[in-house]
């Protein structure tokens, strides 16, 4: 029996997804159903003076109006936490329709129940308000004088400024100097299933959440503080996510709205976020601009990197995705200086968005390597190892592992760098100018902060349940995870079922930050190792059995039969043991207890992104004409679902590079292309054929099976190295993104 | 199990009456079964297919046209029944992803979709098969930048692309039929 870990099994829910099978959070049956739909705020600060709701509570159907005049107010508004941290995490510190201020534009002010969508939707459009609006700021541009550098960021998980060394000197003295401004448009996730919750109240304590969710315990820990309930008193379920992106990783205002409109009517109510509602009700990657400012020697070595960022957040929070982190740790630098610079808007709190922080931050740091390889006439690549750094150059201790120069070699050979002409526009095909770029990739492993859980339950039949309240939204985490459970317990994957997408399975943390699939993994791993231990113990103590007086350690499981390393002919199978000593199953709750952070080692992911573009010489449009991704991401439990996430993110930065804005309308405080018809994402003439590798990197520091994730690192780099290639085609850098085509006239 | 091409040339009478704007019957023939839905005239194909007919297999991804997911065949056209009023489809012939399939044995499209992984979340999937199968048929899937173009309609955010079209070549090259009458 050859290992399922590293196989490429088809996914095991594929079968039901592709004949429509899947249930959605919006698609469970329930019966005596109701639909509510969300009203919201048409101006982005100021209050709301009058409100009239007569003629929606006549409308036909309507059950309920909601407003912030008679929705029974929240218990507790719990602080803004990464989901990560494993208890509530409301996507922002606040929550709507307890008063009547407006403080951003898409602010839910009324909820409307209806027997029929249509007929919610309608009445929706009865309300009448009259608002006061005060001045808003919803750019960067309109208050960058007053931006403040926040003790710390990101719930408070991060410093707002980190420095090491003298870099004011090394400035000074440096033989070279790259200083350069990058701009980033906001950017929304749009998973394809928009967030749907559908709330049952099964009496006046008991409640069950349908919720489209990365974390079905954070909803429940959110909504138990919001609700006032305890969390036995709350379920959530998703069964099915129709992708995330970020999107579905903090707990909005949704579920909970939900809740509290079910309560109201008395009957279950399901609510669903419109396309354009997904622009305001659950976070994007904020405006920004990154200054970077490289110092080097003539060889080209970094003796300083500065990096400031400034961005927009919300009222509420001091929110920064956190763009310096990775690129604080990507090359040598002595001497190293990062401060994010805050502005205060009227802005929903900006959230997670897929490679959240490193899709930006290496942009900035990759196109600036490049300039820097170019100005002193070295080749890019040649000029990134020289930089390498064997060490956390934060810390100085080794990584737990990295694979970086091998991925660069590997990305070399499989996309043909060497050999390269470096000199812009030196290739033309017709009216295309040919180009090619790369840059470094990096994601940083963040473990859990809590103990991750997982079941595993053994019948006498020899098949086995696995259980964890890990989501599935397209990660493969189910299929890994069943692979998982197969080697721990020594049996074929057709022989285990995983179970996940509930808060009443054991508890593991939101599958956030690339960390879903190693927190769950190594729960998984070490509840079936666990178990099948346990019943080689049961075996070698049990008089009737072949194995009796056999030392443990001594003894393997395969295809489900316990023998002899050395005389695989002695032994017996699960079921054997088990029939004859009237056993049903056995169980066991494996719980893995994440090492410390900083547990002596840096953890971080590596990888090299390698593109070629052409961009027509008249028009300015630019093609990616092919993507050579090399990744090292620790052990990878399943070579196909792992690589269509490295090849999807790699297509997401190309949308970050070329494609993706959320464009502010500033006299409305409004987003002006809340669609997807005008929110370009790639489509499919957009997405070249992708080469993604894997380096097999071992690493035994950051969980027992050394994974360190594959879900966001494909993002990173790609759209510097889009950059790199259009200025190589062009000789034109690229300081904004995406890269429309004005860009290049 | 649905033949695309013979959908296509069905007959579809027209009648020209006023009905609604309250709750009316209306009678619609999904996957060769007559079901009759009380609504609205102004419920979408979509709505009613997932919210009265449990047919939630077509799914909703925009509501407004933007992305594919809501693809469905009527009358053997590719239709985005989010933008489709059920009651304009009496009298003809609605098939969804739910018809697909032959019992347990999955159309070859479907076959394809699964062993290329040319999903991920699959939220997407059921229009992209949709449309995939109706575009083999129609003779638009010569080669890859023909079949980029015409999928492009059915937006995959979790980008499968590249294995979207993988299993349309496979499906393609096998000889596979573009209706399921294999
Ligand atoms: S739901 Fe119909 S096109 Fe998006
Ligand atoms: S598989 Fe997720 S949107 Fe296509």
């Amino acid at each position: 029996m050859s290992p399922a870990i590293g196989a490429t099994l088809n996914r095991v829910d594929g079968r039901f997804k592709v004949r429509g099978e899947s249930r959605y959070s919006a698609e469970v049956p329930v019966p005596n159903l109701t639909h509510a739909v969300v009203v919201n705020a048409k101006i982005a600060s100021g209050r709301i003076t009058a409100i009239d709701t007569s003629e929606a509570e006549r409308a036909e159907g309507v059950l309920a109006v909601l407003t912030h005049r008679n929705l029974s107010p929240v218990a507790t508004v719990p602080k803004l936490l990464p989901s990560l941290a494993g208890l509530a995490a409301p996507g922002q510190s606040f929550f709507p329709m307890q008063d009547e201020t407006i403080h951003y534009a898409g602010q839910p002010v009324a909820i409307v129940v209806a027997d029929t969508i249509e007929r919610a939707d309608h009445a929706g459009t009865l309300i009448r308000f009259e608002y006061a609006p005060t001045p808003a700021t919803t750019l960067l541009d309109q208050a960058r004088d007053q931006a403040y550098v926040p003790e710390r960021i990101f719930g408070g998980l991060l410093p707002g400024h980190a420095s090491r060394g003298d870099v004011a000197k090394a400035l000074a003295e440096a033989e070279v100097c790259v200083d350069t401004t990058y701009r980033f448009a906001p950017n929304h996730h749009n998973p394809i299933e928009p967030s749907a919750s559908t709330a049952v109240w099964e009496d006046a304590d008991r409640l069950t959440v349908y919720d489209s969710t990365q974390g079905p315990n954070s909803v429940q820990f959110t909504l138990a503080e919001l609700l006032g309930l305890p969390p036995i008193s709350i379920r959530v379920v998703s069964h099915a996510v129709g992708g995330s992106f970020g999107s579905k990783a903090m707990v909005w205002h949704h579920p909970a709205l939900a809740a509290l409109a079910a309560r109201h009517v008395g009957r279950p109510v399901r609510l669903v976020l419109t396309r354009e509602q997904m622009f305001t009700s659950c976070g994007h990657r904020e405006e920004q601009e990154q200054r970077i400012t490289l110092a080097a020697g003539a060889d080209g070595r970094i003796t300083a990197l500065r990096h400031h960022k400034l961005s927009l957040t919300s009222p509420f929070d001091d929110w920064a995705e956190p763009s310096l982190q990775s690129p604080s740790v990507a090359y040598t630098s002595p001497n190293y200086e990062g401060i994010y610079h805050l502005v205060r808007g009227n802005t929903i709190t900006p959230t997670f968005t897929r490679a959240p922080g490193e899709a930006t931050g290496m942009f900035a740091l990759e196109c600036a390597m490049d300039e820097l390889a170019e100005r002193i006439g070295v080749d890019p690549l040649e000029l990134r190892l020289r930089n390498y750094s064997a060490t956390d150059p934060e810390s100085g201790k080794p990584w737990s592992s990295s694979g970086l120069t091998e991925c660069y070699q590997r990305a070399a050979e499989l996309f043909g760098w060497h050999g390269r002409d470096p000199r812009p526009r030196s290739r033309r095909e017709g009216q295309w100018l040919i180009g090619t770029g790369m840059a470094s990739a990096l994601y940083p492993v963040t473990q859990p902060v809590n103990p991750q859980r997982a079941r595993a339950r053994l019948y006498n039949d020899g098949t086995a349940v696995v259980e964890a309240g890990v989501s599935e939204f397209g990660t493969g985490v189910f299929t890994a995870m069943t692979q998982v459970a197969a080697d721990g317990l020594g049996i074929p994957v057709e022989r285990v079922r995983f179970v996940g997408g509930s808060s009443d399975l054991p508890n593991v943390t939101a599958a956030v930050g690339s960390a879903g699939t190693s927190a769950v993994g190594s729960a998984v791993h070490l509840a079936t190792t666990q178990l099948r231990d346990e019943l080689i113990r049961r075996a070698v103590a049990d008089d009737h059995s072949p194995l009796r007086g056999a030392d443990p350690a001594a003894v393997q499981v395969r295809d489900g039969k316990m023998v002899l390393r050395d005389r695989p002919d002695v032994g017996e199978t699960y079921a054997d043991l088990m029939h004859r000593t009237f056993m049903p199953d056995v169980e066991v709750l494996g719980t893995w207890n994440p090492p410390p952070q900083d547990a002596g080692y840096g953890v971080h992911t590596f990888g090299a992104q390698m593109a070629e573009v052409a961009v027509d010489a008249d028009l300015g449009v630019v093609r990616v004409r092919r993507m050579v991704g090399v990744f090292a991401p620790g052990r990878v439990l399943n070579r196909k679902t792992a690589h269509s996430q490295l090849m999807g993110g790699m297509l997401w930065g190309l949308g970050q590079a070329l494609l993706e804005a959320t464009r502010m309308d500033p006299r409305m405080g409004r987003w002006a292309n809340a669609s997807l018809g005008d929110y370009l994402v790639p489509v499919n003439a957009d997405a070249p054929d992708v080469v993604v590798d894997t380096i097999e990197v071992h690493d035994e520091v950051v969980n027992p099976l050394g994974m360190k994730g594959v879900g966001e690192i494909g993002v990173v780099g790609v759209a510097a190295a889009i950059a790199n290639a259009v200025h190589h085609a062009t000789g034109r850098r690229q300081y904004e993104l995406p890269i429309t085509l004005e860009k290049l006239l | 199990m649905k033949s695309y091409e013979a959908l296509r040339t069905a007959p579809n009478p027209d009648h020209a009456v006023v009905r609604g704007p309250g709750e009316v019957e209306v009678h619609l023939h999904v996957n060769g079964e007559s079901r009759t839905a009380i609504i609205e005239p102004r419920v979408s194909l979509l709505d009613a297919l997932r919210d009265r007919l449990e047919l939630t297999g077509t799914k909703k991804g925009c509501n407004q046209g933007a992305c594919g997911a809501c693809t469905v065949w009527v009358d053997g056209r590719r239709v985005l029944s989010c933008l489709t009023l059920a009651i304009t489809c009496e009298n003809r012939e609605v098939t969804t992803i739910e018809a697909l399939s032959e019992g347990d044995t999955l159309h070859p499209m479907q076959q394809a979709f699964l062993d290329c992984d040319a999903f991920q979340c699959g939220y997407c999937t059921p229009g992209q098969i949709m449309s995939a199968v109706a575009l083999l048929a129609e003779g638009h899937v010569g080669d890859d930048t023909e079949i980029g173009e015409w999928m492009s309609g059915n937006i995959c955010r979790c980008a499968a692309y590249p294995h979207i079209r993988a299993a349309i070549r496979r499906v393609r090259d096998e000889g596979g039929p573009g209706d399921a009458s294999r």
